[in-house]
């Protein structure tokens, strides 16, 4: 009996229902697309705040001091120690490889530009563009078109096995030189591929492939400087400890977060002879900004979850309201207060779970469309949340109905049945 | 009563069209607050789903208006957008700081800096900076310093340490912040240094140490008194971090350029663009969360709006056998639903600027400032949705005879 009740109520009120299930449904897609938007918003941002450049240095470990002003090299180019670049793949090894997005080395050396028989000292800075590297099976592209997407190519990048630089655009103008122009540096006759635009010191220098810079320095394989850009995790108490004073589990926790410290720590034991440190204005603004914009989207998800229970049980509320009548022929009829419940709330727990399945779907669509539109980039949801969405459809649409459901049951089935209530 | 006209009728017709075109505003009024008297659970449902709609839209609306000025300054914290150096190297004229300041005019931190290389006693490269440790302070506050050298430093070491005759004689030192991978140089045991710059010696004392993971972490500096009257090289570099939109800074950027036009002003692109991406993502997130969940309050009213007025189908069915016109049917349920859409969105309006000020509070340290600009959207979408949910079910129930309804069928 209980059982052909609730059948016969969904078989009978199908419009009532699709009403309720549709209120359910739209409540679930909601919360669904926003739950997976407030996890995933975190990965999204960061990823952004890598445009604004690396925020991990990695330079020999018994350099002589720098000597720059306004990006302008002053100290001896064969001066001080260098890295190898045959150590760089190894960036890819070390534990959080994942959250490294790309590292470019650079080399800066001293060169001479002849034209129109005139000599001027310049800086040629040697990098990677877009270098395919390997570390073991995995290969991976890398260079200062990932590492600084700020810097604007007017013509095409070099290819890193040529021999074609960039010109600064201020030097270029300065030289009245354009794309495609041989000139002469250090000897060397040197094809323009393109005019660089960096809005810093790069805007007077030649910038080219690595092994050109090596070259003209005559020390193959050397590396002054390197910079990495890496997914960290805004630090806290414990990414501030100095790993030395940690006990065993302390250390491995701190080593296995990606602070921006304990990167610095894993790329200064892959390479040797090296000193890592983060670029504290890159590092450490970029973990303000992410616990805002997390913090933000946590309290709007709250919003959107609270406006889609209050949707959901407006719904439900209304459902029950509207068949006071059938509830007064069900308890004229005999029925107690709790078989007259026990219907409702099998009628909503099925609702619930329909409305569950078909929002969960849905939701998950619409955080890819959000992903896709707005980052570019896929937002999926995990299935582990699958349960939990389900359990929190179904205790919402419980607790909107608990309400609407107790008055019912508590109305006088002679009011009731006349309509007067 | 006073809204019935007592004139005498003389027909059955006369007496509709009497009725019909009196002006019936005191009965009107009567009807709707009794309405909302009589059925005050299910009214108070209604307006208490219209209220929550309109503080969750203000509250949405009022963020997203202002996460933009929120998260810029979150951006400043990045340091200077613009720089401002004298052409080709050369040193700023002597009112160029002056002149920048007039420019930002509270807009944001000019922070001065001069540089030169100098060289310590063995004969090393070492760069000196001079600086405004102040302006330094606000402008690069990701600077992890030990110690900030103190600006009257004879000042506060008279107050307190004189006992000691060494600090007696470093009295009149000036006092160094010194980079963390400079120190191992200069002052590897934290001693007093001398630094030396085209025969010009210094002696300084180490206040404390700096570190930046850039360039500053090899560098000494000086304040900018100390620094000129060693080397007599004026300030080549302002730094500025000026806040606003881009139009904004594009504008200081523009008026830099006309006050200082001996100088180069340039933006540092690669924060600028990064600060546009972030706060286009932002904004862009928000919007779509704003559209979701306004959507689902929106929802909440409907049905709750519609289940209201379908339950009052008797009242609308005895109004109709009295002889109501449909005009007067229509006009008495909009109104209704136009009252109670704007009573809920006043209120809704007030919670909504509530729920804004205490998320920024939350979350950005800083209460969001109320937006009134919102509250004519909000009135009106609490209005549209209102009459919507009121028309749908009476254009329904207007096809259907009173007597049907009044069967209870």
């Amino acid at each position: 009996m209980f059982v052909r009740l609730v059948y016969e109520s969904f078989r009978r009120q199908k419009r009532r229902k699709l009403l309720a299930g549709a209120a359910i449904t739209l409540g679930v897609t909601v919360a669904t697309a926003m739950i997976a938007v407030a996890t995933d918003i975190g990965d999204k941002m960061n990823r952004e705040l890598r445009t604004i450049g690396a925020n991990l240095l990695v330079t020999p470990q018994e350099d002589t001091l720098d000597v720059e002003i306004g990006g302008v090299n002053l100290k001896p180019p064969s001066d001080g120690a260098f890295l190898n670049e045959a150590d760089l793949p190894k960036i890819k090894g070390t534990f959080w490889h994942n959250n490294i997005t790309g590292f470019a080395p650079v080399l800066p050396v001293n060169v001479t530009l002849e034209r129109d028989g005139k000599t001027e000292n310049l800086t040629l800075l040697g990098t990677y563009f877009a270098k395919k590297i390997s570390f073991g099976k995995e290969e991976f592209t890398t260079g200062v078109r990932s590492t600084h997407p700020w810097w604007k190519v007017a013509g095409a990048w070099p290819e890193d096995s040529s021999r074609d630089v960039l010109l600064g655009e201020r030097l270029a103008s300065r030289l009245s030189a354009k794309t495609g122009d041989e000139i002469a540096v250090s000897g060397r006759q040197l094809r323009v591929s393109g005019i660089l635009s960096t809005g810093a010191a790069e805007d007077d220098e030649v910038v080219g492939p690595i092994a050109l810079a090596q070259e003209i320095l005559g020390k193959p394989g050397a590396v002054r400087r390197v910079y990495v850009s890496a997914l960290t995790k805004p630090e806290d108490a414990l990414g501030r400890r100095d790993p030395k004073s940690m006990s065993g589990p302390v250390y491995d926790r701190w080593y296995c977060s990606p602070y921006p410290q304990s990167i610095a720590y894993q790329l200064q034991e892959a390479i040797p002879h090296s000193h890592a440190e983060q670029i504290r204005q890159v590092a450490q603004n970029e973990g303000a900004v992410l616990t805002r914009i997390e913090g933000l989207i946590f309290l709007v998800t709250l919003a959107a979850l609270f406006a889609s229970a209050l949707a959901v049980s407006a719904a439900m509320a209304t459902a029950i309201f509207e068949r006071r009548a059938e509830v007064g022929l069900m308890k004229a009829l005999g029925a107690g207060r709790f078989a007259v419940a026990s219907i409702f709330f099998a009628e909503a727990t099925l609702l619930a779970l329909f409305g569950g399945l078909v929002g969960f779907a849905a939701g998950g669509i619409l955080a890819q469309q959000i992903g896709r539109s707005i980052f570019n980039s896929e937002i999926t949801i995990s299935p582990v949340l699958f349960p939990v969405i389900l359990a929190i459809a179904v205790i919402v649409t419980f607790a909107g109905s608990a309400a609407a459901i107790r008055k019912a049951v508590g109305l006088d089935p002679v009011f009731a049945l006349r309509g007067e209530l | 009563m006073s809204g019935f006209t007592p004139e005498q009728p003389h027909s059955a017709k006369d007496v509709a069209a009497g009725r019909a075109n009196a002006p019936h505003t005191s009965m009107f009024v009567r009807m709707l607050v009794r309405a909302a008297v009589l059925r005050r659970g299910r009214a108070a449902s209604a307006l208490f789903a219209m209220v929550v709609a309109a503080a969750v839209a203000t509250a949405m609306l009022n963020l997203y208006v202002d996460v933009q000025a929120k998260l810029r300054r979150e951006f400043r914290n990045y340091g200077a957008n613009i720089i401002v150096v004298g052409k080709d190297g050369s040193s700023l004229p002597a009112d160029a700081l002056t002149q920048a300041e007039t420019v930002v005019a509270g807009r944001g931190v000019v922070a001065p800096f001069a540089l030169v290389v100098a060289r310590t006693v063995d004969g090393q490269p070492i760069v000196v900076a001079g600086a405004d440790f102040e302006r330094v302070r606000q402008l690069d506050r990701w600077w992890s310093v030990s110690n900030w050298p103190s600006a009257v430093p004879t000042l506060r070491q008279a107050q307190g340490k004189l006992s000691r005759v060494e600090d007696a004689r470093e009295m009149g030192h000036p006092q160094a912040l010194v980079g963390v991978r400079a120190l191992a140089v200069v002052s590897p045991k934290n001693q007093p240094f001398d630094l030396e710059f085209q025969g010009h010696k210094i002696h300084l004392t180490s206040a404390g140490t700096v570190q930046t993971g850039a360039a500053e972490d090899s560098r000494v500096y000086l304040s900018l008194p100390d620094f000129v009257s060693w080397t007599g090289v004026q300030p080549s570099t302002i730094e500025v971090a000026a806040t606003g939109s881009p139009e904004e800074i594009a504008g200081i950027m523009r008026q830099l350029e006309q006050a200082i036009p001996e100088a180069d002003v340039k933006p540092v692109r690669q924060i600028m663009e990064g600060e546009a991406r972030v706060l286009g993502k932002t904004r862009a997130t928000l919007l779509a969360a704003a559209a979701l969940i306004i959507l689902t309050a929106a929802l909440c009213v409907l049905s709750t709006l519609m289940g209201w007025v379908f339950d009052r189908r008797r009242d609308f069915a005895i109004m109709k056998a009295l002889g109501a016109s449909d005009r007067l049917l229509n006009g008495f349920f909009a109104a209704e639903a136009a009252a109670l859409g704007a009573i809920g969105a006043v209120v809704g309006f007030v919670f909504g600027i509530g729920i804004a000020a205490w998320i920024g509070r939350a979350n950005f340290h800083a209460p969001v400032v109320p937006r009134f600009t919102v509250l004519p959207f909000v009135l009106a979408g609490s209005i549209v949705v209102t009459l919507l949910s009121a028309i749908l079910p009476i254009s329904l129930l207007r096809r259907v005879q009173p007597a049907v309804i009044l069967r209870g069928e």
